[in-house]
């Protein structure tokens, strides 16, 4: 080495001690060791606040909020938010946006119950085509977005058009009634039946859950499994967190994104069936709301919108807030616009948290 | 001796420029050839063009003899090439243990594995831990820190400690220091000579001419898209070697060995 002119680096060459990329864990103080809690378990803010808006809202209206009775209809009301903020969640967290999950929920119910009256197709058949056209539409998005690169918000802001429109057209604004559903083709409201639990011999008060109530749950638990426990799970964190970095460690990017969108398109059409049994009738114009309530239970369930951080059980979490907010409100007779003004602080609230969290270097 | 990695008249054309002309180019077992060259030489190309990351228009690149032809990243990490990229290619919201798996996650053994798909997560973690302290990465408390909790000589340990991991025949490591304070690129040096000291040989992209003369075997200096001349850090200046680079001095032979 002829020219080392200047050795100025011999300084840090004899130091070879000094350990650098060691990685020590410094006592750092409370409010540290929250954001490093908060940062490892995301949902954590999201169950504290649903535990401490039920502990207030009960305290504050005593057993006519805090009864079994009560409390389960919360999760009736919310079972259809809860199910397509598991689609939500899982597009959301690969940095995406679906809005068009209130459209495909809507479409699949339309044909499920089209299928079955128009055309006398059994209804269990009827069912699997309503899945599988959900599934396909939630898989063209993946394709939109994947392979011809587009933004997602543009993509479903145009599906969402598109499937909304063709299901007026398909089912020319008619609705199946629910008397008719329940004498020809039960099945279509199978979300809908109901189990009493503890109720007293006049069906009073007691639990009650719903078939759609436990397949929200139990959906929400195969996804938490999923995400945290298996390669395709990590894979879908990892396309949300850094896409490039993602595609260049060996992850095949675009599959992860076709098959995130196209299993929320799934979702979004149990969650079809699921409206069928939730309002009886196959209804064109129903669930609309889905969209907005959708990402409000992902946002407010601490899931970031650009991607990468949050669990699926945060967007159940927040779900669940919505409901205790609104069956609280109304309990305790206040205008629903109070909800309204809640869920936007909340709103606010979870994404300042969320931007905390991610000051994690400092 | 014979090459490992051997390339012979690389094309690589992006419109109207010619970024790969003919290139050579040639890495030998248990080596660390540096590859030196002006913005704009082709250094990138040449290195991308052996990891998989472009195709080359012409030209062949053989590996332990065998003509390969890599249409990814992917293929070439399956063959025992793996590359640090500049950008290091890392998920900052995933541990250190899910980043080192990314893309190749052990499953468990038999049902919860083949079934139920799940990670074996206390076998990547000890696998990682293992890795991380063979480097000399000290004591990781916790293997499941987010990476970007990490400072950059932390990080850029981590995916030099992937690479050597998984890395059985070549490891590409694209300017490793040039994000880095003093310190911690004296800490990846140290890595790089613990890696070549375990056999496995690596094509390290730097302008960073100290750091090319103290770690390198062999430098292959890269000018208007083809190889200029290999040089022995030994037998010449790192004047020499920026002479050469930019044109301002032509070499004596095109060849030389360690």
């Amino acid at each position: 080495m002829a020219s080392q002119s200047d050795d100025y680096e011999s300084v840090v060459k004899v130091k070879r001690e000094e350990a650098v990329a060691e990685f020590r864990d410094d006592h750092k103080g409370f409010v540290k060791t929250v954001q490093h809690a908060l940062h490892v378990t995301p949902s954590l803010v999201p169950l504290i606040v649903l535990i401490v808006s039920i502990i207030v809202f009960g305290s504050l209206l005593g057993s006519k909020f805090f009864s079994a009775s009560s409390l389960t209809l919360i999760l009736q009301q919310v079972q259809l938010v809860g199910i397509v903020a598991a689609a939500q969640s899982l597009v959301i967290l690969t940095a995406g946006i679906d809005l068009s999950v209130g459209a495909i929920m809507v479409m699949s119910s339309v044909i499920m119950g089209q299928f079955t009256f128009r055309y006398g197709i059994p209804a269990e058949i009827s069912i699997l085509c309503g899945l599988i056209i959900g599934t396909a539409l939630g898989a063209a998005n993946g394709i939109l977005v994947s392979k011809m690169k587009l933004p997602p918000f543009i993509v479903t802001l145009g599906t969402w058009q598109i499937i909304l429109a063709a299901n007026f057209l398909y089912s020319a604004n008619e609705t199946i009634r629910s008397q008719e559903i329940r004498t020809e083709a039960p099945i279509l409201q199978l979300f809908g039946t109901t189990f009493k639990i503890g109720a007293n011999e006049a069906g009073q008060g007691g639990a009650t859950l719903t078939v759609g109530v436990i397949f929200m749950l139990v959906l929400v638990a195969f996804l938490a499994y999923m995400l945290r426990q298996t390669a395709f799970g990590r894979h879908i964190y990892a396309v949300g967190d850094d896409q490039e970095a993602a595609k260049l460690s060996g992850v095949n990017v675009d599959g992860v994104l076709i098959a995130v969108y196209a299993l929320a398109g799934l979702i979004c059409a149990f969650a079809g069936w699921a409206l069928i049994g939730r309002i009886g009738s196959v209804s064109p114009t129903s669930g609309q709301e889905a969209n907005i309530q959708s990402i409000t239970a992902v946002v407010i369930g601490g899931i970031s919108l650009f991607g990468g951080r949050g669990s699926i059980m945060g967007s159940l979490f927040g779900a669940l807030i919505v409901g205790v907010f609104t069956l609280g409100l109304r309990l305790a007779g206040a205008d629903a616009q109070w909800t309204y003004l809640f869920i936007g602080a909340l709103i606010i609230i979870a994404v300042a948290v969320d931007q905390w969290i991610r000051k994690v270097s400092a | 001796m014979e090459p490992i990695l051997k390339g012979r008249n690389l094309v690589k054309r992006y419109g109207k420029v010619t970024a790969l002309d003919h290139c050579d180019f040639d890495l030998y077992p248990g080596e660390i050839l540096a590859v030196i060259g002006d913005n704009g030489a082709g250094k990138s190309s040449l290195i991308k063009a052996v990891s998989g990351a472009v195709i080359p228009d012409e030209g062949e690149i053989f590996l332990e003899g065998k003509k390969i032809r890599f249409a990814s990243p992917i293929e070439a990490r399956e063959a025992g090439i793996e590359t640090v990229y500049q950008t290091l290619a890392m998920s900052p919201a995933l541990s250190i243990a899910d980043n080192m798996f990314m893309g190749r996650e052990l499953r468990k053994p038999g049902f919860r594995g083949k079934w139920l798909r799940q990670l074996d997560r206390s076998a990547m973690e000890k696998f990682a831990r293992e890795k991380l302290s063979e480097l000399g990465l000290m004591t990781i408390q916790n293997i499941n820190q987010a990476v970007e909790t990490l400072s950059g000589g932390q990080r850029q340990g981590v995916a030099v400690a992937r690479a050597a991991a998984f890395g059985s025949k070549v490891i590409i490591l694209d300017e490793p220091t040039a994000a880095l304070g003093v310190k911690e690129s004296r800490k990846v040096l140290e890595l790089i000579q613990d890696v070549r000291a375990r056999g496995v040989p690596i094509i390290l992209i730097s302008h960073n001419m100290p750091h090319v003369f103290e770690v390198a075997d062999r430098i292959h200096v890269h000018r208007l898209g083809k190889r200029l001349c290999v040089i022995n850090p030994r037998n010449h200046s790192m004047s020499d070697a920026v002479g050469y680079m930019t044109g301002a001095k032509v070499p004596d032979q095109e060849m030389e060995m360690a």
